[in-house]
């Protein structure tokens, strides 16, 4: 047994020589390309505008970057899943907006897998481009965590849909272009398999566009009503009431991004950053040990996070089935932003108290003081509290890694 | 990057846990531990026999594979709850030996380990300084040979020691630097308080009085400081690994347990308020690992890569045991809750596990001591603007 046994695999903590110089080659472009008005906002968390967030999509196009986790036969880089993680770690570092994930990275992967030549010929470039923003259409009032149980109503009249009912929590619907959603199409059998997957112009007839005000004063999130929407039966994904097995598709294809690594790892920088800042009765607050241990806590929990990631990307790179790892990320990865969140308030003292949104508008400069950095902490606590909600609530995560991991 | 095994390496981990299975249930451990502090000169015999005591250690003296494979062996030592000296020996001392020692000390000792002749304990921890590295034992040359006086506290697996590799100050003027001494418990001036511990293994308070070795005992040349600190991380990720097979272990038992235990007419484990709490010691079990196979990483790479990144390779050690060390004790405890009553049970092996998991916690700095020690290495870094 152990006599035998040669070395083939030498456990490697570090990044291969290659990774690294792909590192360099992303951070290079990123500095020459970022423009530092955007990158300010983002580290700042100021608003950002379409247009900051698709002029940075269109950058990272002319140079076949719009796209990281796509193969290249549909004009993605075809980067391995480190190299993704690596674009990732350096994007957000740089405080470069988001990619548009709704488009990028979650309808066009269903669309990859069971959409037609016609709908990959026509989405695909599209996404890639920048020229389509998508939304997605998946939950209601009355469908949250029972997604199934959704009400939105797709009847087939000659060539076409005509789709009714109402969705909700649609991330960016004001800004799009696009919307996948989930609409009923039979009632019969089990809730599951009555779904199709339509594709939505936003700018067809009967659709409004409703903002909802969130916790923190500000708009992300829309209710989208649709009311007789003519939808051609040429923009349903798949076949008819398969669209479940699409949906599911769409939301356990992310394994990893889940966990927000390289969000966190900034957010850690900008935590200690701001505890050297604030002066603790004269002295800078990080010296304080009790609100250091705090500090310290977290960036282990990130650091069992990060190297957790990096199993699963290992995993892959071996050809080996990670194993539905990603609600374990989703739950660990979700708590963490939201304690880095809490402790950057928490680092300001009183001055979590004000609300100054108009400090939100990068470049304002006005009283009180400093509010330009502050303002938009305690915000951004209540703001996070979504990230243990949304995608599958934790508590549905613990459902998924009860029933599929533990067999319970 | 590679965090991943190979299928050699898994391969030999499913061995050791067959074996351990075979050769080591939970009936046979407890026959173990109706032994004088728990071991059995069969079963380390057996050991040696299956090439289990030669890991790791430099193949010129008969060593095989490496920390990983180490790794994965004290998963199943961990898994097994085995109470003999293995981390001790095979991960502590001769690796320290490995290190510090002469070639000649590794000529001599290094097979016998191998042979499973000699079992190891390091001692070095002392009373006063309850975590912190300080060592007042002293050693003083005199003529040809050193004079060591001084006390160490709780020697893990100190009781079943064949040789103590013991710290000591080098009272010479020269910087006082630290040095290790190969001490036989039977040396004249050597009294050892050997009992048992908390999770069925041992240990001892180890007392030195007028302790008179010749120049040979001294382990290596120049100053062992450093090479006791890299000794004791590769000790706390050994004990990292050896956590890691415990909790997967107690995970395993307490869904085994929820499925088969009926109250109100269902196994308890479609309780979803059960449930949960099993998918949160998943997490942290999970997470665990990969901060047992960072703290791994992190000790190999000083030996294998030339990284000699000192201040990198602390932080992460202290930060796999503080993190390994809470979830040892949440795993530990959520596991005996939900074993309601029986977890408090001798006769089930959970209470075993739970008592394991916290002594592992409590054995070279607990998870408050790391959690400091990575707060402290905050205010070390350079600041960046905010």
């Amino acid at each position: 047994m152990f006599r035998t046994a040669k070395l083939i695999y030498r456990m490697d903590l570090e990044y291969t020589a290659a990774e690294e110089s792909f590192r360099a080659e992303v951070r290079q472009f990123i500095h020459e390309n970022l423009p530092r008005a955007v990158s300010a906002k983002v580290l700042g968390h100021k608003r950002l505008t379409r247009e900051d967030i698709i002029g940075w999509h269109r950058i990272l196009h002319t140079r076949g970057w719009s796209a990281p986790t796509w193969p290249r036969e549909f004009g993605g880089p075809g980067w391995t899943a480190v190299e993704q993680h690596i674009f990732d770690e350096e994007s957000t570092a740089a405080g470069a907006p988001p990619v548009i994930a709704f488009g990028v990275r979650m309808v066009a992967p269903v669309i990859m897998k069971y959409g037609s030549a016609a709908q990959q010929q026509f989405y695909l470039p599209r996404i890639l481009s920048g020229e389509h923003w998508w939304c997605q259409g998946y939950s209601e009032p009355g469908a949250g965590s029972d997604l199934a149980s959704l009400k939105t109503t797709a009847v087939r009249r000659g060539d076409s849909y005509i789709v009714n009912g109402q969705k909700t929590w649609n991330t960016l619907g004001h800004f799009a272009d696009w919307m996948f959603c989930l609409a009923r199409t039979s009632t019969e059998g089990r809730s599951q398999e009555g779904i199709s997957f339509l594709l939505i112009d936003m700018k067809t007839k009967g659709i409004s566009v409703r903002p909802i005000a969130l916790i923190d004063g500000e708009y992300e999130v829309n209710e989208v009503w649709l009311d007789d929407v003519e939808v051609p039966v040429a923009q349903r994904v798949g076949e008819e009431n398969k669209g479940w097995t699409y949906a599911k598709y769409l939301l356990t294809h992310e394994r990893v991004n889940i966990a927000r690594l390289g969000d966190s790892k900034r957010e850690l920088r900008a935590l200690k950053a701001i505890a050297a800042l604030v002066s603790n009765d004269g002295r800078p607050l990080i010296e304080d040990v009790r609100f250091r241990d705090a500090i310290a806590a977290v960036e282990i929990e990130l650091r069992a996070l990060e190297y957790t990631v990096l199993r699963v990307l290992s995993a892959e790179a071996s050809g080996r089935d990670p194993g539905a790892i990603s609600s374990a990320l989703k739950i660990s990865g979700s708590e963490i932003q939201q304690t880095l969140s809490e402790l950057k308030m928490r680092a300001l003292g009183p001055r979590a108290l004000p609300h100054v949104p108009e400090a939100l508008d990068a470049g304002w400069q006005g009283e009180p003081g400093g509010a330009e950095w502050w303002a938009a902490l305690s915000g951004r606590y209540f703001n996070m509290r979504k990230t243990s909600i949304y995608s599958g609530s934790n508590e549905i995560q613990r459902n998924i890694i009860s029933h599929r991991l533990l067999g319970l | 990057m590679q965090l991943e095994f190979d299928d050699e390496q898994l391969a030999l981990q499913e061995s050791v846990r067959r074996f351990l299975t075979q050769r080591y249930d939970f009936e046979t451990r407890r026959g173990c531990l109706a032994q004088p502090f728990g071991s059995s000169a069969g079963i380390w015999q057996a050991f040696a026999e299956q090439g289990f005591l030669s890991i790791g250690l430099p193949e010129a003296h008969g060593g095989i594979g490496g920390a990983t494979e180490l790794m994965l062996t004290l998963e199943e030592i961990g898994r097994a709850l085995v109470l003999e000296p293995y981390l001790s020996t095979v991960a502590l001392c001769a690796p320290l030996i490995a290190d510090h020692g002469t070639e000649a000390h590794q000529a001599d000792l290094l097979p016998r380990v191998a042979a499973g002749n000699l079992k190891l304990a390091l001692a070095h921890g002392e009373a006063a300084a309850r975590y912190a590295p300080t060592v007042h034992t002293e050693a003083r040359l005199a003529g040809d040979s050193y004079v060591i006086n001084g006390a160490k506290a709780t020697v893990p697996d100190g009781a079943l020691a064949d040789l103590l590799l013991v710290s000591a100050r080098m009272m010479d003027g020269a910087g006082n630097g630290l040095a290790v001494f190969l001490v036989s418990p039977d040396a004249p001036g050597v009294r050892l308080v050997r009992y048992r511990t908390q999770d069925g293994r041992s240990a001892a308070d180890v007392f030195f009085e007028d302790v008179k070795l010749p120049a040979s005992q001294l382990l290596g040349d120049g100053d062992a400081t450093a090479a006791l600190e890299r000794a004791v991380q590769r000790g706390i990720a050994a004990l990292c690994a050896e956590a890691v097979g415990a909790m997967e272990a107690a995970n395993a038992t307490t869904i085994e347990y929820t499925k088969s235990r009926k109250q109100f007419g269902h196994p308890i484990g479609r309780f979803q308020v059960l449930q949960h709490r099993m998918a949160d010691m998943f997490v942290q079990a999970t997470q665990a690992r990969s901060m047992s196979i960072l703290a791994t990483g992190r000790c190999a790479a000083h030996i294998h890569a030339g990284k000699p990144d000192a201040e990198l390779r602390r932080r992460d050690v202290s930060a796999a045991k503080y993190y390994v060390g809470k979830a040892a004790r949440f795993v530990g405890q959520q596991a005996v809750q939900l074993h309601g009553g029986m977890g408090m049970a001798d006769e089930l092996a959970v209470s075993h596990y739970f008592k394991r998991l916290t002594m592992i916690d409590m054995t070279f700095g607990d998870s408050m001591h790391h959690l400091a020690a990575v707060s402290d290495a905050i205010l070390r870094e350079p600041r960046e603007p905010a």
